[in-house]
């Protein structure tokens, strides 16, 4: 135990280090949320006032975040393909360790990413004006419900570096579920005004839950029954995707 | 009795129809360097995978110091360091933080690191270098960080596959002197090669491998006095006249009792001749008697090339382009 975590915190180190010395990705990462938020958030302001209140800003917040959240965790097996890719991934299977840290020491690291990426929305709303209704304790909140929806989006990921053969096909995948994944949600609009089919579909959508879940926390407060319903299904899709990346990785990994 | 450092059994590998190991038998002793020398496709890629651990073999046994690379995988690979092929540094990555990582998947402790990481940019020429990250690195200094970081743990053995691929040739001997020291304490160190230089220059033992087979295993002085034969080459002044005196000189000695055989190039004679001290004088009184005007006239021992074509019967440069 104290060797794996000692492996564990290894990988960890070294997509940090990667994280220090990459500060434009980081930065450009974060170029689509605040294009979202400042100008999408802008000018369909006028247009939104029914949705929730009378700022769309506050409104689309969440999304943003959900959208953050996801394409950093979706990215987040990227890295794994490269090692893959230039045999440093085979180099390591030589070495004595539990070879499940790799996987931990990659999810690690691209949560700590991802919250960073979150708390930078935050304030990037807050100097917009956006009042965050539950305050304190709610920003902590939400930045427990990005890493609920995170776990399993990375864990995905994570299991596409080891399934897929070259990374041009791991960008088509991301690439093609990016859009439907946001337009299938409750990102912009509310499910409720999605025609029927993609209702459908936007309800099996997790990103749904989580984007309801943090838009109540945003504008309009604690919401008890809406907040354990939410962690409830995160926690379900946590577990399913846990239980199938572990069948994954044992086939690839072992 | 202790276990040999490498000891290979009857190991067999095949990659779909490609056979890769026929079935191949070798013992590697403590603190050698151990050398497997043929051309790409030979298996030799193959067989250090196996005893890395990165590859099962289908039939046969592999153990390093005495333990199975199957049945304890875990255990093989704390006693072994693996250099493959291909560079595998981080770009990201300076020397200190590679040494750092990689100590961190062999477990040292940060009190043993220090010291070790110390010895280690020094061994390998990169003092001064600590500090700079690997993506500003040469190949060749890339090379030897990846050495360091398989040697980070003190192994047992080291696995290097075609450690001197692409370097230059200042380079290439920097490699070799690191090899070399690293026999110096201790370390077993077991190398794949298709350069016939290397092999001669390094290795204690070699294995001759073609085809998934092992054709010939020895010390380079062992194998090459196994040929029983010296390679007299006689050259004569260049002119077309002297084209029909260097036939009638091969004609001659070919009837030397002494002689194995001859390969005429342009205006040199090979003459091999079996490892005898009255050969030399033999061949000098025939060409006297033929009147033959001598250049210059060389007598050697045979290298490994002419070994390795002895065995397999081809020579080592047009071993095809199979990998494995």
């Amino acid at each position: 135990m104290v060797e794996f975590a000692q492996e564990s915190k290894g990988q960890f180190l070294r997509w940090m280090i990667h994280l220090k010395r990459e500060p434009f990705t980081m930065a450009f990462s974060l170029l689509n949320p605040v294009i979202l938020l400042i100008f999408m958030g802008g000018s369909f302001q006028r247009l939104a006032g029914d949705f929730g209140g009378d700022d769309y800003r506050a409104y689309l917040l969440a999304g943003v975040l959900a959208l953050t959240v996801f394409g950093n965790s979706m990215a987040g097996g990227i890295p794994l393909l490269f090692d893959k890719e230039s045999g440093f991934l085979f180099r390591l299977m030589s070495t004595p360790i539990t070879r499940t840290s790799i996987v931990v020491g990659r999810f690690l690291a691209v949560n700590v990413a991802t919250m960073v990426q979150c708390l930078a929305i935050l304030l990037l709303g807050l100097l917009f004006g956006v009042r965050i209704a539950t305050g304190f304790a709610g920003v902590l909140t939400l930045l427990g419900v990005s890493f609920l929806l995170g776990f399993g989006i990375t864990v995905i990921s994570l299991m596409l570096a080891f399934v897929l053969e070259n990374h041009g096909d791991f960008f088509a995948v991301v690439g093609v579920s990016a859009l439907p994944m946001t337009f299938l949600s409750s990102a912009f609009v509310p499910v409720e005004s999605l025609p029927g089919w993609m209702r459908m579909l936007a309800w099996v959508n997790p990103m749904t839950y989580a984007i309801d879940g943090m838009r109540s926390l945003i504008l309009s407060g604690w919401d008890g029954a809406m907040l354990v319903s939410m962690v409830l299904v995160l926690l379900v899709f946590d577990t399913i995707m846990l239980w199938l990346g572990a069948r994954v990785l044992r086939r690839h990994l072992a | 009795m202790s276990n040999p450092a490498v000891r290979i059994d009857e190991l067999q590998k095949n990659y779909g129809p490609i056979v890769a190991l026929a079935g191949i038998s070798l013992e590697v002793d403590k603190g050698k360097i151990f050398g497997l020398l043929g051309p790409n496709g030979a298996g030799k890629t193959t067989t250090v995978r196996i005893l890395a651990t990165l590859a099962r073999p289908d039939r046969g046994r592999a153990e390093i110091s005495g333990i199975d690379v199957v049945r304890d995988p875990i255990g093989v690979r704390r006693l072994i360091g693996y250099v493959p092929q291909e560079l595998t540094v981080d770009p990201y990555l300076t020397v200190r933080e590679h040494l750092n990582y990689y100590a961190d998947l062999y477990h040292l402790s940060t009190a043993a690191r220090e010291a070790r990481v110390r010895d280690l940019i020094a061994l390998t020429g990169l003092t001064g270098q600590e500090d700079r990250r690997a993506r500003h690195f040469s190949g060749g200094m890339k090379k030897k960080l990846d050495l360091a970081c398989g040697l980070i743990h003190r192994p047992a053995v080291l696995f290097l596959d075609e450690p001197s691929l692409g370097l230059d040739v200042h380079v290439r001997r920097e490699v070799w002197s690191y090899i070399l020291k690293l026999r110096e304490e201790g370390t077993t160190v077991f190398l794949c090669t298709n350069y016939m230089d290397e092999a001669e220059r390094l290795c204690d033992d070699v294995a001759i491998i073609d085809k998934g087979r092992i054709a010939a295993i020895g010390s380079p002085g062992a194998l090459r006095s196994q040929l029983k034969r010296d390679v007299i080459s006689i050259e004569i002044s260049g002119s077309d006249a002297n084209q029909q005196r260097l036939e009638n000189l091969e004609r001659a000695v070919s009837r030397l009792g002494i002689v194995k055989g001859t390969v005429k190039d342009g205006t040199q004679l090979r003459i091999y001749v079996a490892s005898d001290e009255s050969a030399l004088p033999q061949i000098l009184q025939a060409a006297t008697a033929l009147t033959i005007p001598i250049h210059s006239i060389t007598h050697s021992r045979p290298g490994l090339d002419e070994v390795f074509l002895q065995h397999t019967g081809h020579p080592l440069a047009d071993g095809g382009e199979r990998h494995g």
